[in-house]
């Protein structure tokens, strides 16, 4: 009884304010007397003393609070308490925020998930059949490549990333239905399938490096040219799974060849313009290394399948 | 073959040593491939870019990497 009463003494002034205003709901509704100190201790009492009152008295006073520990924001010490840690939850997020900024840009990634429904089925049909498509450039707006959304050729990242969790699922339904399905797969066929793509992206990255390519290509774009053969993977699995070996061969070949099209010709728009330099052999070079990012491709692509669809020799 | 995302950390440690040990008097000015050969023109060239790379990697990672590698030793000496 003491300790309440001494912290209330210390906050006489605010209390008088905020008492006046909504009484808890613990006693009927004569809350504009103030000099009930009784009801103040109350506010501080830890609910289970008072929980069968509260709940009476908390059907009562609901129309004016919305609920039941409204009775803790009247206390000033709460409220600033409450104030403090919001006050400090935003400065975390905010310091974790701005150090992150600086490896993964999140207005970057926004950038590439800014997709509607239009832009992901036009993409799809280009994956599986990009012959008749004849206009592979990209549209700039001062030059920065404008949203997934409005230009069909822009690169995003939703694609792969749904793609890339369809396929482990599919790789575990395919185990399924060959007996060889345990919960671990899953993580494992997951684990791998990542550290390919990162060994990829890595080398896309350092070959364009070491080649000194001026492409306005940055990792994120990379990461999601190398991930759009996963759905050429996921319709092979199902097609393996429909109609054995032969569906999945040929739906196999089938995507092998719209991919090596597909990366062929976008990043001879991204890669090759950007020789402004006057030194041909740079566009040769290109050729070569553009060329060798897409014969790659199906390589990956059978590379990631084969060992689900068929048995491994022990 | 289920490569681990632990394997592609261990094979970037190997890697990172590798390119961390090739020492610059001893033996990259032997076959040519010291930082005198550099050379500065319009165009750099693949082998200019290449040494330059490894002269980064050996400046970057070369004084994170001997803790690293003790607690690498230290833990498959436990672990096995």
């Amino acid at each position: 009884m003491d300790v309440p009463s001494g912290f209330r003494q210390s906050s006489g002034k605010k209390k008088k304010a905020s008492k006046s205003q909504n009484r808890p709901q613990l006693f009927e509704d004569t809350s504009v007397n103030p000099s009930s100190g009784f009801q103040q201790t109350d506010a501080y009492y830890p609910p289970q003393h008072h929980d069968p009152m509260a709940m009476q008295g908390g059907g009562y006073g609901m129309p004016q609070n919305q609920f039941p520990g409204q009775q803790y924001m009247n206390d000033p010490m709460a409220n600033m308490a409450v104030q403090y840690g919001t006050s400090l939850a935003g400065q975390g997020k905010e310091m974790m925020n701005k150090n992150l900024e600086k490896y993964v840009s999140a207005s970057k990634i926004k950038y590439y998930f800014a997709v509607d429904t239009a832009y992901v089925g036009k993409k799809l049909a280009l994956l599986t059949f990009p012959f008749t498509h004849s206009d592979w450039s990209i549209r700039y707006n001062e030059d920065e490549p404008i949203a997934p959304r409005y230009d069909h050729n822009a690169p995003d990242l939703y694609i792969p990333v749904m793609a890339f969790v369809t396929y482990i699922l599919t790789a575990g339904f395919v185990l399924g239905t060959q007996d060889r399905f345990t919960p671990e797969q899953l993580g494992i066929q997951a684990s791998s399938a990542l550290v390919w793509i990162i060994i990829e992206v890595l080398a896309m990255t350092l070959s364009l490096y070491v080649m000194n390519m001026n492409t306005e290509l940055k990792y994120l774009d990379t990461l999601a040219y190398c991930g759009y053969k996963y759905v050429g993977m996921i319709m092979s699995l199902l097609a393996g799974l429909l109609l054995k070996n032969n569906g999945y061969y040929s739906v196999l070949l089938w995507y092998s060849l719209c991919i090596v099209f597909f990366l062929i010709r976008t990043l001879r728009v991204k890669i090759l313009p950007h020789q402004h330099d006057g030194f041909t052999s740079g566009s040769k070079r290109s050729l070569y290394l553009i060329l060798t990012i897409s014969v790659v491709q199906p390589l990956m692509m059978w590379w990631l399948t084969s060992h689900i669809m068929f048995q491994t020799k022990k | 073959m289920a490569i681990s995302l632990y394997s592609l950390i261990e094979a970037a440690i190997l890697c990172l040593n590798a390119v961390c040990v090739l020492h610059e008097q001893r033996f990259l000015a032997k076959i040519g491939w010291g930082m005198d050969q550099r050379g500065f023109g319009e165009d750099p060239g693949v082998k200019t870019q290449i040494l330059n790379l490894i002269r980064s990697i050996r400046t970057v990672v070369r004084f994170p990497l001997i803790p690293i590698n003790i607690a690498v030793i230290a833990f498959k000496l436990i672990l096995g």
